[in-house]
């Protein structure tokens, strides 16, 4: 789970004191949205693609409902158990009861951020129920009891010197030995142990079928696969919005996950679940949470469009200069920031202003969510709900009677020219624009109304 | 033609060689420049912190100040796709601004897409390397250029405007589009990110060789010229009217 009381701007500021480490995850992130670009670069019709898959999901949201009824419907036919979830913590209880009721020890999970929304993992630890997550990154991040803080690549704020002394401490790797393929090699026997002696597995949903009623998991790491294989009992987990009307619509969204997220052409696994295996059971929760406000809200309902697949965290400037556990809520980055202050302003406020408005999330989302407006439009929320800081909104309301009053602005402007050469520089020094080794403009001897004025004068 | 000049609050206050250039390149074309007094900030700072009150405020002033000219023109693709694009979101149904809205335009959009100039009003010699700086608002939001992240044919405003200019030659940064960390508040807001970011952004466009890194937005080049002035680097921003009009080898 999250601490919620993180704030962007200090929590940045802290990581970005180790600025080797910073540029480090700067360049390993931008690296991933070069692959990005090299992918889609190869495929002539990906505005096309973009385009179609912001339509299908748009028409889906229009009618979720029906899609939603259609997939219970269908996926009932296939003898699977599906449940609905108002909350987290009805998801987490459905999840525990189904468990409780089979008697499960162990539970394997493949990755899945609904699960992490929920807090699922330390709800099942309470009641006595093991959790193992499987994918390496999110078993890494469990390991070191914190948060991923990438949606696609859990654990990508570590090094390799780091993964190594922390299999070392827990799964007695040799101390000192970095080797990426050594440390995969340990991290998969570790989990083949528990793949085999789990009663049970948990997966996330990246797609649910409306016309077949089976649901969509892609992995890279077939983990997913060996959870749901193993173990009597699959339960798949997903938001309401994870819905597609039909089976033939699938392809769209399959070739712009994968290249979108990781640029690669698809996930290595992309495996469609319909039933239970003979003897077996299979469960699918059907997660609200807050995802029916966000779709009654004119300025923030096109989020529910998101595919999870990442790429706005990848270009976003600001997060990969200040990682995704600078981001008060579970999910870092652009999405996670109209998201969550689309659950809790009060406390995902400062999220909406990690943000200059590059835009750049925009053009990369496969699915056109307008996410750089809709950050801008959750600060309106931050305003009105009275989170921004005393003397910021202070400051704001002078500018909001300034710029009505344009002769105050004028005598401020000059007041500002005159005054600051000949402010002493360690008065400055500590200022938020000079702070971090930034100088202040050079300051004109007159505006350009002035100048503009003398020179009228001069020509008439 | 009655042609209205928009100048930013902080150009005005900043940067006036930067408007002055502006007037006198729309001058050396022939266009009877105005430059209403009246005017303030156009608001963006406002919006962009949630002051949806002020910033509608502003945006009703700025219509009713700019509504009676031809054009409107400014020399920053921020403020300008601010009036353009986002005062929808407060004054939509304004008729006074919906038939002001699309004869707003940036300087290097209203050069080409209204004069279609192919020369520019006295000749410029500028012997020098310079480094583009792709805004994110012109880029993005304007279309000063094809964005790195769409899969369109690529072209560029500030670069085919730069083929007029003799003697220059003009480069692209690594990461040719990254957002140089100004961001407006945001900059002050999230000072260490802010800085963090554009002291990438002026190292990437120093190691193209440039001696200037040449935009069409002054806040970017304020808050770039912060850092560079800082550290002590011999790269310096120029706005790119300064090199239409040719004032930009003077320093």
């Amino acid at each position: 789970m999250k601490n919620d009381n993180i704030n962007h701007a200090e929590a940045a500021a802290a990581f970005l004191q180790d600025r080797e480490q910073a540029r480090w995850h700067d360049s390993a992130i931008w690296w991933v949205r070069q692959k990005r670009d090299m992918q889609a670069k190869q495929l002539p019709e990906w505005e096309q693609l973009r385009a179609l898959a912001q339509q299908i999901k748009a028409h889906t949201l229009s009618r979720l409902d029906d899609y939603l009824q259609q997939f219970q419907a269908n996926a009932e036919k296939n003898g699977v158990t599906v449940h609905w979830a108002a909350d987290a913590d009805e998801h987490n209880r459905i999840v525990h009861g189904i468990l409780a009721a089979a008697k499960v020890k162990k539970l394997v999970k493949s990755k899945s951020m609904l699960t992490e929304e929920c807090g699922l993992n330390p709800y099942l630890e309470q009641h006595g129920i093991e959790v193992i997550d499987t994918d390496l990154g999110e078993r890494i991040v469990q390991l070191r009891q914190e948060p991923p803080s990438h949606i696609v690549m859990p654990a990508i704020h570590l090094k390799k010197e780091q993964i190594s002394e922390l299999f070392h401490r827990e799964l007695g790797t040799e101390a000192g030995n970095n080797d990426p393929t050594y440390l995969t090699h340990a991290a998969r026997a570790n989990l083949r142990e528990h793949f085999l002696t789990a009663d049970a597995g948990l997966t996330g949903v990246n797609f649910a079928i409306a016309e077949t009623g089976g649901v969509v998991v892609c992995t890279n790491e077939g983990n997913a696969d060996l959870g749901t294989a193993l173990p009597p009992i699959h339960i798949a987990s997903m938001g309401l919005e994870k819905i597609i009307p039909r089976l033939e619509h699938l392809g769209v969204f399959t070739r712009l996950l994968a290249r979108s997220a990781i640029g690669s052409p698809i996930t290595t696994y992309t495996s469609h679940f319909h039933r239970a295996r003979p003897g077996g059971q299979m469960h699918i929760v059907i997660v609200d949470n807050g995802r029916s406000d966000i779709l009654g809200n004119d300025d923030f309902y096109q989020s529910l469009r998101c595919i999870r697949c990442g790429a706005c965290m990848n270009t976003c400037p600001v997060y990969r200069r200040s990682t995704g556990h600078s981001y008060s809520y579970i999910i870092p980055g652009p999405i996670g920031s109209t998201l969550g202050p689309s659950r809790d302003i009060k406390k995902h406020g400062s999220m909406a202003f990690a943000c200059t408005t590059c835009g750049s999330c925009s053009n990369v989302c496969p699915v056109k969510i307008n996410l750089h407006e809709q950050l801008v439009l959750q600060r309106k929320r931050a305003f009105d709900a009275g989170t921004l800081k005393p003397a910021k909104k202070m400051g704001l309301l002078a500018m909001r009677f300034l710029t009505q009053h344009p002769s105050l602005m004028d005598a401020g402007g000059k007041v500002m020219r005159k005054v600051v050469p000949i402010v002493p520089e360690n008065l400055t020094r500590h200022s938020a624009w000079s702070r971090p080794g930034r100088a202040l403009p050079e300051m004109p001897e007159q505006s350009f109304k002035e100048m503009w004025q003398a020179r009228q004068e001069k020509k008439s | 033609m009655k042609v209205a000049l928009f100048i930013p609050c902080f150009v005005n206050e900043l940067y006036p060689h930067v408007a002055m250039a502006t007037a006198e390149l729309l001058e050396g074309y022939g266009v009877d420049i105005h430059y209403p007094l009246a005017q303030s900030c156009c608001g963006q700072p406002l919006s962009n912190n949630g002051d949806s009150q002020g910033a509608c405020d502003a945006a009703r002033r700025f219509t009713g100040i700019f509504k009676d000219y031809d054009y409107v023109v400014s020399p920053s693709g921020s403020c300008t796709a601010h009036v353009k694009h986002h005062y929808p979101w407060y004054i939509a149904d304004n008729a006074d601004y919906q038939a002001l809205q699309p004869r707003i335009y940036e300087i290097v959009e209203f050069l080409q897409d209204v004069l279609k100039v192919e020369k520019l009003p006295k000749p410029v010699y500028f012997p020098h390397t310079v480094s583009i700086h792709q805004s994110c608002h012109g880029l993005r939001e304007l279309g000063h250029a094809a964005p790195s992240e769409l899969m369109i044919p690529y072209h560029s405003r500030l670069e085919r405007i730069l083929q007029l200019v003799d003697g220059i030659e003009v480069k692209q940064p690594e990461r040719r589009d990254e957002c140089c960390g100004f961001g407006g508040t945001f900059s002050v807001d999230e000072p260490e990110v802010s800085v963090a970011m554009g002291e990438d952004r002026v190292a990437q466009h120093e190691a193209t060789g440039a001696q200037f890194i040449v935009g069409a937005d002054p806040s970017c080049l304020m808050h770039m010229g912060g850092i560079i002035r800082h550290r002590c680097r011999p790269i310096r921003p120029l706005h790119i009217v300064e090199i239409l009009t040719g004032r930009g080898g003077a320093a």
